[in-house]
């Protein structure tokens, strides 16, 4: 896609504020970018936002570089380096100048009230993104399947997800799915 | 750095917002070595993943609708779908607790409102946050008082430490 500067704008306007939203990660955000990329600028199709997620979920790395799919997908190369940086600039330079003075409150009430007010928000949040991504990428039994199994190895076993997320691409390029 | 230091960073990463992990190479590595540290802490950790992702990203440009590469993303995104629902329910079970009945109240909500609803994030933060943030402020326990440091309030007199030049 084509991108204009009012697009690279949009983006960067939009990650750099996501960074300072994403409590307890990148992944609490997704929901928004999804509300913004694919109802509201129309970058994309819900299809394509899943399927993008889904790959970055797969691949190695922090788990906050799907944004950089994101942004591959929206303005090519600079729009991945854009969103990317966008993303983790702002927050890494806040969070470097408060370490410098983190010493001073870490023991403080508030400190620990704020820590453990946002738990609740970030579990609704990650919950969010859940519905989100199964509500796209369960469309028949075989997919509802492949998520109960994949929930299944990962929550009760020590298995690692990769293989699961290796199977069900295997099954899907077989043509089975 | 020491093991408590290494907490401590920690601790900040995952109570400050944004891309924790993220963070976390960039001060430790300023820690360690300054800007230099910095920069190849955070070069080490991003340029691999971010490389891998463009050219997954091109992949998905090019293939993305050919029916092979079309089928292999269905079982992906459904399979990541299952790995996201585990995260989100291995999150939620410390909320699973007959004292913290407020607190999965407020992650439903959260869920309700930004999964359900599709409400902007913004909006749902304001609102939620400070009521989350005022209800552990209550289960909190009051700061301690502050211990005085006996070499800061009574400062040695000139001489009696090492001040040689």
């Amino acid at each position: 896609m084509k991108a204009d500067w009012a697009t690279y704008l949009a983006m960067a306007a939009l990650f750099s504020v996501l960074s300072f939203l994403s409590i307890g990660g990148a992944v609490s955000v997704i929901p928004e970018i999804h509300r913004q990329a694919v109802e509201i600028s129309h970058w994309m199709t819900d299809r394509q936002f899943v399927d993008l997620v889904a790959i970055a979920q797969a691949a190695p790395g922090p788990n906050v570089l799907f944004v950089t799919l994101i942004g591959h997908h929206v303005a090519g190369i600079p729009g991945a380096l854009l969103a990317t940086f966008c993303m983790c600039g702002p927050a890494c330079f806040v969070a470097f100048l408060v370490a410098q003075v983190f010493e001073r409150f870490k023991h403080k009430r508030w400190r620990i009230a704020v820590q453990a007010g946002l738990v609740p928000l970030s579990v609704g949040l990650i919950a969010a993104v859940a519905l989100l991504i199964a509500r796209a990428a369960d469309n028949d039994w075989k997919t509802l399947l492949i998520t109960a199994v994949t929930f299944a190895l990962t929550y009760w076993t020590r298995v690692s997800p990769l293989y699961a997320l290796g199977a069900a691409t295997a099954l899907g390029v077989a043509g089975l799915l | 750095m020491s093991p408590d230091d290494f907490n401590d960073l920690f601790a900040l990463c995952q109570f400050l917002p944004g891309p924790n992990i993220v963070s976390f190479a960039a001060i430790y590595g300023w820690r360690l070595h300054g800007i230099a540290g910095t920069s190849s802490a955070l070069a080490g950790l991003m340029i691999p993943p971010v490389i891998l992702m463009i050219i997954a990203g091109e992949l998905y440009a090019r293939f993305g609708t050919v029916p092979v590469f079309r089928g292999g993303l269905t079982g992906l995104a459904a399979a990541a779908a299952g790995l996201i629902i585990a995260t989100a329910v291995q999150m939620a079970e410390p909320l699973a607790r007959r004292d913290r009945l407020l607190q999965a109240a407020l992650a439903a909500t959260t869920f309700f409102a930004i999964g359900v609803m599709q409400w902007p994030l913004l909006a749902v933060l304001i609102v939620m946050a400070p009521i989350s943030i005022a209800i552990a402020w209550r289960a909190t326990p009051p700061s301690p008082p502050l211990v005085p440091r006996a070499s800061q309030e009574n400062p040695p007199e000139a001489g009696t430490r090492g001040l040689s030049p």
